[in-house]
């Protein structure tokens, strides 16, 4: 028989909130956490604004010891474990002194620890091999994150680091998920992180893809289903998450965030209007639909949908491409928002992060607001009643969440909460 | 010159940060082992080796670290490539 999979544990380090209750009042409340960034400027970016996570030395302290901050310069692993050691902390969890080999984790990356490679390359070009110390590897492995947690909470299931771009953190809680469901770990932890900075955002300010009309006004700058949506905002952090068999949650007479449906994840393969960074809208239509029959659900029992949405032309086709696949329009069209209005898109991290935030409108009852869109983009107001796109939270009971990502390398993601009902 | 105090004294303040056994480490002699008494992870042996070269000013071949196990050890190394100076 398969497992039903709940929810029972999350922690998250976002640019507009460190920790589930400052996150929680944050994205109820419509708080920014986007920022201009001087170093950006005196580097030449076109856009000088993004989210980084306010994580103080005091409190990395309270997550690491003084022998595993020495040499330590990756955010990624820094924001990535936080977020995962709040989340077993969250689920009434405890460390366990011998290896759990019921317990494992899926924890994505785009990059690790940037910052520290770069030092290294440095050094290196410099003649100095022999000098890096026994730090190098371990912060700059894509598995490093993954790898931390493991060590820190004695994980002895799979412990592994997945990659998908702007997919990864959706993508991990669905690999979660299924090896929970197929009976082989108990508990997975899940979710996903993004090293922070010029040396991960470079790359897209060079494809002129990030807004460069806003480092006067950060806070307006990222601008999902906006008229004026003009690029994204890049950002970092982590999301994470405690998925364990309905089973071993009741055992433990434990909280339950939410239960997870199911999902489903696909690719374009990069064919008809698909390529390495733009989606192919069959694609995305079908891991929508499949998503939402493998979640035996209608369309119709959606409430709230949190988008992908990053601010850029595509939002319209992103609009389209879920209003064909669910057969639903205007007044009709569940309520739609996105997160990155307040906190830019965090990349790798950005579906863990936002999933958190799709889980907490289930547990708290409420839509949290989409800042930044007063003038709403024409031709998705065409699509969906401006009603749905609410410019303040809502309280209310939600039911059902579809949360989507999509990634460079036409990759998609399209995972489905609900409400936990026994 | 440093005295053979000194010396250790100085290899205690270097390798403080990656003990993780304060027992072995409160009770340091010349014959305590790195790896076993002190609990040193052994990947951090190279860091030890890293520090004690900033401190002394010197370079340690891969010969010498390799033997680098114990106080003694690397005292016995430090002064050898002192004297080479």
């Amino acid at each position: 028989m398969e497992n039903r999979v709940v929810i029972t544990g999350m922690g998250v380090v976002a640019p507009n909130g460190v920790g589930l209750e400052a996150f929680s009042n944050a994205i109820q409340h419509g708080l920014s956490g986007v920022k201009f960034f001087s170093n950006l400027k005196e580097l030449g970016f076109s856009c000088c604004i993004g989210g980084i996570p306010t994580v103080s030395e005091e409190l990395k302290r309270e997550y690491f010891t003084e022998l595993q901050l020495k040499n330590f310069n990756s955010s990624g692993i820094l924001y990535g474990c936080i977020a995962g050691m709040d989340a077993w902390k969250d689920a009434g969890l405890a460390i366990s002194e011998s290896a759990d080999f019921d317990s494992g984790t899926v924890f994505g990356a785009g990059t690790s620890g940037i910052d520290k490679f770069r030092e290294a390359i440095y050094k290196l070009d410099d003649g100095k091999v022999r000098r890096l110390g026994s730090t190098v590897v371990a912060q700059t492995m894509a598995s490093g994150v993954s790898a931390y947690l493991g060590g820190i909470l004695g994980l002895g299931n799979q412990v592994t680091t997945n990659s998908s771009a702007c997919t990864t953190g959706t993508e991990a809680i669905l690999m979660g998920y299924d090896r929970i469901k197929a009976g082989k770990a108990k508990r997975m932890l899940v979710g996903s992180t993004s090293d922070n900075g010029p040396y991960v955002w470079g790359g897209f300010d060079a494809m002129r893809v990030l807004t460069y009309k806003h480092n006067e006004s950060p806070e307006q700058g990222s601008r999902p289903m906006s008229a004026s949506a003009s690029g994204f905002v890049p950002g970092s952090g982590a999301g994470a998450m405690v998925l364990e068999s309905l089973e071993s949650a009741l055992e433990r007479n434990t909280t339950i965030y939410a239960e997870i449906l199911g999902g489903n994840v696909n690719s374009g393969g990069q064919r008809n209007e698909g390529s390495m960074t733009a989606p192919n809208s069959d694609a995305v239509q079908r891991c929508i639909s499949a998503a939402i029959k493998n979640a035996k659900i209608e369309p119709k029992d959606i409430d709230v949908i949190n988008g992908h949405l990053t601010a850029t032309s595509k939002d319209f086709t992103e609009i389209k491409n879920w209003s064909e696949a669910l057969d639903l329009k205007g007044s009709n069209f569940p309520y739609i928002n996105s997160l990155k209005s307040m906190i830019g898109h965090c990349l790798s991290a950005s579906g863990s992060i936002e999933s958190v935030a799709s889980v907490l409108q289930i547990k708290k009852g409420f839509i949290f607001q989409n800042s930044n869109c007063e003038d709403l983009n024409e031709e998705i107001t065409s699509l969906v009643s401006k009603e749905k796109i609410p410019q303040k939270t809502i309280k209310k009971d939600i039911n059902i969440v579809a949360k989507a990502s999509f990634g460079f390398g036409d990759v998609n993601g399209c995972v489905i909460f609900k409400k936990f009902d026994r | 010159m440093r005295t053979n105090e000194q010396m250790i004294s100085d290899l205690k303040e270097i390798v403080k940060p990656y003990i993780q056994n304060q027992h072995g480490f409160d009770s340091l002699t010349e014959e305590t082992d790195f790896i076993n008494d002190l609990k040193i992870n052994s990947a951090n042996l190279v860091d030890v080796v890293l520090d004690i070269e900033d401190k002394f000013d010197i370079e340690i071949d891969n010969d010498s670290m390799d033997k680098m196990l114990n106080v003694k050890a690397a005292l016995e190394i430090i002064e050898t490539k002192l004297s080479e100076k």
